[in-house]
């Protein structure tokens, strides 16, 4: 615990060194901004036409999920890879520290900035609960927040295990993003037209399981079980990683 | 303290160290001495357990370094040959992070100590993207000594270091070898000898000798080779010299020049002067030359090999 807390700290202090870490930040915060404002203006046009409904948080998490795909994978690429390049790989692995508790310190630093951004982005619903009366839906609010951060915890595990395989950010950088885009527009699309076999297509859908539920207010353990396993599965094929490099 | 038995590596199809065996005691300082490409860096990784080994066997303080890897690396301060640093940090936070990682108490004055016994505690709070390479060598080294580890593994400790360093950091493994175990690893033969209680030399994965330091000066001053020249051609000169008593293995070379070598306390050099004089060449220069570490091991492989092993 104390390990993963260590190398934690460390990596979360490193995107405040980070221009990297702050475009992404800004970026983010930008579009979202982009998209909310939009999002006003055509809920206020339209008042009369949708009468009866009311904009939700989802109007911030839905952009906000979006943006991750594009983004995490800026985030993650360095962890491990450029451990490798700059040789301190060496150092780290011959320091009095197991492999899962390095690769999961560097989710956790990882895991606690985006929290950090995402902490920023609650800004939103608070306009948003202002200008709506008598106040937006906090059920939804909280739900769809959850997702975000569960997205996230999962987005960024699996970019931690693929940045373990490269010692070059770039390449890391694409192949996460490509695993990312993979794994939530194009993974659903067989589900549509196979005969056999589109549940498991289905339940993959990584989309599917934030905009279907947590996004409207929905809180399945199914899902919570589907991202958090998704998490597991990436800070373990890390530590796979790392470890077969040691044998080879 | 370290305890090496058929250690052997293979990359691929490539043998990097073919059944290594050998020991450093507690207090004792042992040099690794070889050529580019010798298995030195590749011994050190199995050591301080960054990879495991193909076959054979090694433990550190006492523990196995495959299966007991963690409580190896606890005891075992490595620097390793391009010093793991993090440029975006300051020598303070890289130190303290270290130190974390090692569960020291009180780490800050620790790594303080640790500065000071580097001679680089000014530069504490600076980044080390601004040091010189020498300065980040000491960095690594600190990282290596923070935790007063039992044995003490370093590749080319001195690499990269102005004279004045170089001599710095070897008075402090010297200090360090008192108690601890030490394994450093170089390519410079005189820094083998000044500072090893012991020296292994290694090639090709192979040890080819392994003595103390004036054994084996003994050993390689086992002949002396001189380099004579003269003007013109040497025509008959190699057989002239050849004859002289005491003259061993003489080798013509073009441009006039001569080698040959003599078993050292029968310095033969007056008389091949004269000799050469007498046969009416004129003697241009007469002098030993130095052996390089690449004749020293063939040398050794060809002593080795001509005694059955
Ligand atoms: N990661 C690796 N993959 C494949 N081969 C390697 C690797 N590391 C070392 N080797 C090979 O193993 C052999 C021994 O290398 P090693 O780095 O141990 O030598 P060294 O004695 O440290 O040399 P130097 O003095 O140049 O540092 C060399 O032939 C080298 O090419
Ligand atoms: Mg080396």
């Amino acid at each position: 615990m104390r390990n993963i807390w260590t190398i934690a700290k460390r990596e979360y202090k490193q995107y405040f060194n980070s221009p990297i870490a702050y475009i992404v930040a800004f970026m983010l915060l930008v579009v979202l901004g982009i998209f909310f404002a939009l999002n006003i203006v055509y809920f206020t046009r339209n008042a009369m036409a949708t009468y009866g409904s009311t904009p939700d948080a989802g109007i911030v998490t839905g952009p906000f999920a979006f943006m991750l795909v594009l983004s995490l994978p800026a985030l993650t690429m360095r962890l491990l890879a450029d451990e490798q390049r700059m040789g301190t790989m060496e150092l780290l692995l011959t320091a009095p520290l197991r492999d899962w508790e390095l690769v999961v310190g560097k989710w956790l630093g990882s895991f606690l900035f985006i929290l950090t951004v995402i902490a920023v982005t609650w800004i939103f619903p608070i306009i948003l609960n202002n200008l709506v009366v008598p106040g937006i839906d906090q059920g939804i609010l909280i739900s769809a927040y959850l997702g975000i951060i569960l997205v996230s915890a999962a987005f960024l595990g699996i970019g931690v295990g693929i940045s373990a395989m490269f010692s070059s950010q770039i390449a890391a950088f694409f192949a996460t993003l490509v695993t990312f885009i993979v794994l939530w527009w194009m993974i659903g699309f067989p589900a549509d037209v196979l005969p056999v076999g589109a549940d498991v297509f289905r339940y993959l859908d990584m989309k599917a399981h934030f905009y279907n539920s947590l996004n409207v207010g929905v809180i399945n353990l199914a899902d919570l079980v589907y991202y958090l396993s998704l998490t597991a599965l990436g800070l373990f094929t890390g530590s796979a990683f790392i470890e077969a490099r040691r044998w080879r | 303290m370290i305890r090496v038995s058929k250690l052997t590596k293979d990359y691929g199809s490539r043998r990097a160290i073919d059944a290594l065996t050998f020991e450093a005691k507690q207090g004792e300082i042992v040099g690794f001495l070889g050529p580019n490409g010798a298995g030195k860096t590749t011994t050190m990784r199995i050591l301080t357990g960054y990879m495991p080994p193909t076959d054979g066997e090694a433990y550190v303080a006492g523990y196995d370094v495959v299966a007991e890897s963690l409580e190896v690396r606890r005891r075992v301060g490595y620097l390793p040959e391009t010093v793991p640093l993090y440029p975006e940090m300051t020598v303070f936070d890289y130190l303290m992070f270290m130190a974390d990682l090692r569960h020291l108490p009180s780490a800050d004055e620790r790594v303080m100590d640790t500065l000071e016994m580097v001679g680089m505690e000014e530069r504490a709070d600076g980044y080390i993207a601004n040091l010189s390479k020498g300065m980040r060598q000491r960095i690594g080294l600190a990282q290596a000594l923070i935790h007063k580890p039992e044995v003490l593994i370093l590749d080319e400790p001195t690499i990269g270091l102005d004279p004045a360093q170089v001599v710095e950091v070897r008075n402090l493994v010297r200090e360090i070898g008192k108690e601890r175990t030490v394994l450093l690893s170089t390519h410079i033969l005189s820094e083998a000898q000044q500072l090893c209680d012991r020296v292994l030399i290694i090639n090709k994965g192979h040890i080819v000798a392994e003595d103390t330091p004036e054994n084996l000066q003994a050993r390689l001053v086992g002949a002396e080779r001189v380099m004579l020249r003269v003007r013109g051609e040497l025509d008959d000169l190699p057989a002239k010299i050849a004859g002289i008593e005491g003259v061993q293995d003489v080798s013509a070379q073009d441009g006039g020049v001569l080698e040959f070598q003599f078993a050292p306390g029968q310095d033969v050099r007056p008389e091949v002067a004269k000799a050469v004089v007498k046969a009416g060449f004129d003697l241009l220069e007469l002098r030993p030359v130095g052996m390089s570490l690449e004749e020293i091991f063939l040398q050794l492989t060809s002593d080795n090999a001509s005694s059955g092993e």
